[in-house]
């Protein structure tokens, strides 16, 4: 009964992101408590928090999937789940971006349906155009975990490597937020949408190959 | 083709090379850029349209805008070459390119915040796509650097680095096009176009003069910590063998 490996480590991710207590709630919980502190800070005038709104949101989804990262590959390489990988009889990439695929339903997705509530809580109009926005979302935060899978795999042999991991994909979310602003503001075209997920296509398709070399790397 | 590259793939030919020419780099690129920023900064005329003499400094803002992007192009090449034929002299390359680059890039960072300040009234203008791209350009730097150090072995900060390296190359025309976007639909005061075919020669030669010493002056620092680079470890490989005890 063995399955392919890619399906294997999948099946595996998503019981590790269920495993450990919270689970998906954990991200969640930081993205709707850090969207709490930007009211104290800025002020509840209703105006500029809904003008803020759009920014603040791809802002937050791109911290709270930051700090899903650490341990994405850091287990498997600590039990060996990696040499295994190595040796299997498919390809490291897929085997990754299963991995981070797993990852990005149990931690990003939960992410992407929230976020049209805190529209709400940033004083967004009440329309059914937030719930068109979640596809938005789910693409942004896509290429998001796709690029983090990368600096989560980059990172994976060093201790305490959640701010490293951080800091070096940053500069990557940049197409990602941009476009995600862009697509959430009125008369800001049709086009948007499509660079998002042009720019998601874009991250699944390189992401997988630099996870393989950085994963080998860190197997060594 | 193989006898010209092998010249710079063996350490002792680099040496032998790098011994007159790094010397060289330094003397005529010290040249260019104080005949650059003499006749910058006294000779040619202020241009009332661009901020009056705050635009002197255009003298160090282009050559090290020109530097920041040529230099994060050299670290993706130089960390193409190691990846694929794991040639030490590349990754040295790398590594001796990434804090130059960075250095450079701030360079035009800050010189371009200090003629930002009178000409737009501001020190960081979001509009501009220009400044917004250095700034992810320097973020790629940091992180190229902040990766390497965390590595243990040489080895492994190499390999993780050209693949950093690697990924950011191929997104920076992403992240221009995306920040391009972004200016566009923020269309802010005019911005002003300071390098443009229309500029009159008196300008335009000090400024290329500059620029062509701003690159002869980083090749120059590059090959001298190229030369250090070597030299370390092959020190450090020295300080192994006295180490292991004899017989194994």
């Amino acid at each position: 009964m063995s399955a392919s490996p890619v399906i294997a480590a999948f099946r595996q991710a998503i019981g590790e992101g269920w495993a450990g207590g919270a689970g998906p709630l954990l991200p969640l919980g930081f993205l709707i408590g850090a969207a709490v502190l930007v009211p104290l800070g800025i002020g509840t005038d209703t105006d500029t928090l809904r003008a803020l709104g759009p920014g603040l949101i791809w802002a937050l989804i791109a911290l709270a999937s930051l700090v899903t990262l650490e341990r994405l590959f850091q287990a498997d390489l600590e039990d060996g789940a990696l040499d295994l990988w190595i040796q299997a009889n498919a390809p490291l990439s897929m085997i990754a971006m299963a991995k981070t695929l797993a990852h990005w339903l149990v931690s990003g997705v939960p992410l992407a349906l929230a976020a049209p509530l805190l529209r709400l809580l940033f004083q967004a109009e009440a329309t059914t155009d937030l719930v068109r926005e979640v596809p938005l979302y789910l693409m942004g935060s896509l290429g998001f975990f796709a690029w983090g899978g990368v600096g989560a795999a980059l990172a994976a042999g060093i201790r305490r490597s959640g701010l490293l991991t951080s800091f070096i994909v940053l500069p990557l979310y940049a197409p990602t937020a941009i476009f995600g602003a862009m697509a959430l503001l009125d008369g800001a075209g049709e086009a948007a949408p499509l660079f998002l997920g042009a720019n998601m296509l874009f991250a699944l398709a390189i992401a997988p190959f630099a996870m393989a070399q950085a994963l080998r790397l860190a197997a060594d | 083709m193989p006898s010209f590259w092998s010249a710079f793939a063996n350490p002792h030919q680099f040496f032998k090379l790098t011994h007159r020419l790094a010397p060289a780099c330094y003397a005529l690129g010290g040249a260019l850029i104080l005949f650059g920023l003499m006749q910058g900064l006294f000779m040619v005329p202020s241009d009332g349209a661009q901020g009056g003499d705050v635009m002197r400094i255009m003298f160090l803002h282009v050559p090290s805008a020109w530097l920041a992007m040529a230099s994060y192009l050299g670290l993706a090449i130089a960390s193409f070459i190691w990846f694929i034929w794991r040639h030490e002299l590349a990754d040295s390359a790398a590594k001796a390119i990434a804090p130059l680059g960075a250095v450079w890039t701030a360079l035009c960072l800050i010189t371009g915040s200090i003629w930002g300040k009178p000409t737009w009234g501001t020190w960081w203008q979001w509009d501009d796509a220009r400044m917004m791209s250095v700034l992810f350009l320097f973020f790629l730097f940091l992180g190229y650097m902040a990766l390497r150090a965390a590595m243990e072995t040489r080895q492994k900060a190499a390999r993780a680095g050209a693949i950093l390296a690697m990924v950011g190359a191929i997104n920076v025309p992403l992240i221009k096009f995306s920040v391009d976007l972004f200016t566009s639909l923020h269309q802010g005061p005019s911005v002003i176009t300071a390098d443009g075919p229309k500029m009159a020669s008196v300008y335009l030669v000090p400024l290329i003069a500059s620029a062509i010493g701003h690159t002869l002056l980083f090749a120059g620092l590059v090959m001298t910590r190229m030369r250090t680079d070597i030299r370390e470890r092959r020190a450090s490989q020295i300080l192994v063998r006295q180490e292991t005890p004899h017989g194994l």
